[in-house]
């Protein structure tokens, strides 16, 4: 039997900190773990005692690449305790936000995180001296994703226009205007890019996923809809718990999801394209055909392409909303906080990002909890790990480390906000 | 040479958060004293948003705060056109890329100007909704006046 040690300092690309062991043992894998280190951030605690209303700005802290997705699923899960419905213009803003959010996420995993694995280079800047164009186009969505935010949130990062019940201040008609001519630019590139990473080289491996998403009675879904599932799930967001349980395993400072049946399920755009093609755009549609994907994608490789298809989708549905926009009344509705339970989950660019609260008759928060798209995927994860490694163990050393990683970056891992770094090692016995 | 010729300056930086500001402090120093020919520009630093505002420029004096361990309003300059900013001077960002990896981004796919210059102010305090320290403070004027006077002259040498 012969032992060899794969040891790989830290992945780059991804959010967070966190190891990867695989065993192998004569010739396959016996196990495959994510080790996830980096310290627990306890937002779900310093939570309580806070007043409700403040959730959206303090759980958007939680992650600088996705910051509305946690504003989003707070604000929801609020609103849902205190009795309240957005709809018309306030709604649609929120839907506009959430398109500039996944343009930015998309692009930014797309082009900056994900294309050079396919392409074979380091990173995104030594893949730009050979594909300047692409990458050109790349910065250029990313930064359309960014004038949405910008507008809509305030300000690029971490934008501070949104609250419980709408928005402090909601855009002129004719503020509108110049973005949509920008998104009108980016559409073209989002096409350009669904064309682009098609081409790419992808490996031969499906698995049969659990695809978990939102689902929408007329729409891709961003903010609202039903929990289902390819396996016959469909429930309301508030029967989350009745499905789904959270775990902690040694090896892991984020807790784990699994169903309750114990089985591991796939949150992201492979489930949601899996479970809303229907609702996609027909360019998206169309688009997503042209480049071979059926209206099932279960090859995790391929997730670049969905990112791409959705980039579109993003990009036409924010050119409709801007098309339909009427300036309301009031930037938000009247807030009467009461006491309650509320939920709320909404799709976060990396899949179902779900809230709980429990508020007290001072509008005080006394539980929360936070149920994150990486955390959920975590098994997931470790079952690609362990199922794609296998084929390829005859791979030199460098080449098998790098496809653990690539398979690793399928998901688009924010293991946490903070950018730091996550070690691999692969250990053969 | 034809056409305007397109100077600016970038000031980089979140406006609440303490000495994070000190770039958009000095470009806020410089609007209604640099010379019309320059345009005096702000970003809160996202790459994409910085590298489109590189776009057609034939320089460009990006100024940022900086944690470099030097005393707190140093200023450094640091001409980046032909090479890349010192590892140092490498920030941490939330997105993973920050100044000096934007910078070679932009190198990368020739969206870099000619003439780049960083001007990297010595930080001492990131608190949230503070204005800047005293001695960080006192490095605005400093380094405006400087940036005027490259401003002038590279403006003449381009020009002429």
């Amino acid at each position: 039997m012969t032992t060899r040690t794969i040891k790989v300092d830290y992945l780059a690309r991804v959010e967070g900190e966190g190891a990867f062991k695989v065993v192998v043992r004569d010739g396959a894998v016996r196990s495959a773990e994510l080790k996830i280190f980096e310290p627990p951030r306890f937002f779900e605690s310093f939570l309580r005692g806070r007043a409700a209303i403040e959730a959206p700005d303090l759980t958007a802290r939680i992650c600088g690449i996705c910051p509305v997705a946690y504003q989003m699923s707070a604000v929801h899960a609020i609103e849902d305790a205190f009795g309240i419905t957005v709809d018309g213009p306030i709604r649609a803003l929120r839907r506009l936000i959430y398109c500039g959010e996944w343009i930015e996420s998309h692009a930014l995993h797309v082009y900056m995180l994900h294309a050079p694995d396919f392409l074979g280079y380091d990173g995104a800047i030594d893949m730009a001296r050979d594909h300047a164009e692409a990458v050109r186009r790349g910065l250029m969505l990313k930064k359309a994703g960014n004038a949405i935010v910008a507008l809509i949130g305030g300000r690029e990062i971490h934008p501070v226009n949104i609250r419980v019940g709408g928005f402090y201040r909601v855009p002129r008609r004719r503020e509108l205007d110049p973005l949509a001519e920008e998104l009108k630019r980016a559409r073209d590139l989002a096409l350009e890019t669904v064309r682009w990473v098609a081409g790419f080289d992808f490996p031969d491996s499906e698995r049969d996923y659990a695809f978990v998403a939102l689902r929408h009675p007329h729409e891709y879904p961003f903010n609202e809809g039903r929990i289902v599932s390819n396996r016959g799930l469909d429930i309301p967001v508030s029967d989350f718990d009745r499905h789904f349980r959270e775990m902690q395993v040694a090896r892991s400072t984020a807790l784990h999801s699994r169903m309750a049946d114990g089985s591991s399920y796939l949150v992201g755009p492979l489930a949601r394209y899996a479970l809303n093609f229907d609702r996609l755009s027909p360019p998206a549609q169309e688009a997503a055909r042209e480049s071979g994907l059926g209206p099932v994608c279960s090859n995790p490789y391929r997730g670049i392409i969905v990112r791409a298809v959705e980039i579109l989708h993003a990009c036409d549905e924010a050119l409709r909303i801007i098309a339909d926009y009427a300036e309301p009344d009031r930037p938000h509705v009247a807030v009467e906080p009461r006491p309650g339970i509320g939920h709320g989950a909404t799709e976060a660019p990396r899949g179902l990002l779900f809230h709980r609260y429990e508020i007290d008759g001072d509008g005080l928060i006394t539980a929360a909890r936070i149920v994150p798209p990486t955390a959920q995927n975590q098994a997931s994860i470790e079952e690609d790990l362990a199922g794609h490694v296998g084929g390829f163990l005859d791979l030199p050393k460098t080449e098998l480390q790098h496809k653990c990683e690539q398979t690793i970056r399928n998901y688009d891992p924010c293991i946490s906000c903070a950018t730091h770094f996550l070690k691999l090692r692969i250990d053969r016995e | 040479m034809t056409g305007p010729v397109r100077l600016a300056v970038i000031g980089i930086g979140n406006p609440r958060r303490g000495d994070d500001a000190v770039g958009r402090e000095v470009a806020r120093w410089l609007r209604g004293r640099a010379p019309q020919r320059a345009r005096v520009l702000d970003t809160d630093g996202e790459p994409a948003s910085l590298i489109a505002l590189l776009d057609g420029l034939a320089a460009v004096w990006i100024v940022d705060a900086c944690r470099s361990g030097a005393r707190a309003g140093a200023i450094r300059r640091l001409d980046v056109s032909a090479t890349a900013l010192p590892s140092e001077l490498t920030t941490v960002s939330t997105h993973g890329l920050g100044l000096a990896e934007a910078i070679e981004l932009a190198r990368a796919i020739d969206r870099l100007p000619p003439h780049c210059v960083v001007y990297a102010i010595e930080a001492s305090a990131f608190d949230h909704g503070s204005s800047l320290t005293p001695d960080v403070a006192a490095a605005v004027a400093e380094t405006g006046r400087r940036i005027l006077a490259e401003i002038s002259a590279v403006g003449a040498r381009l020009e002429g």
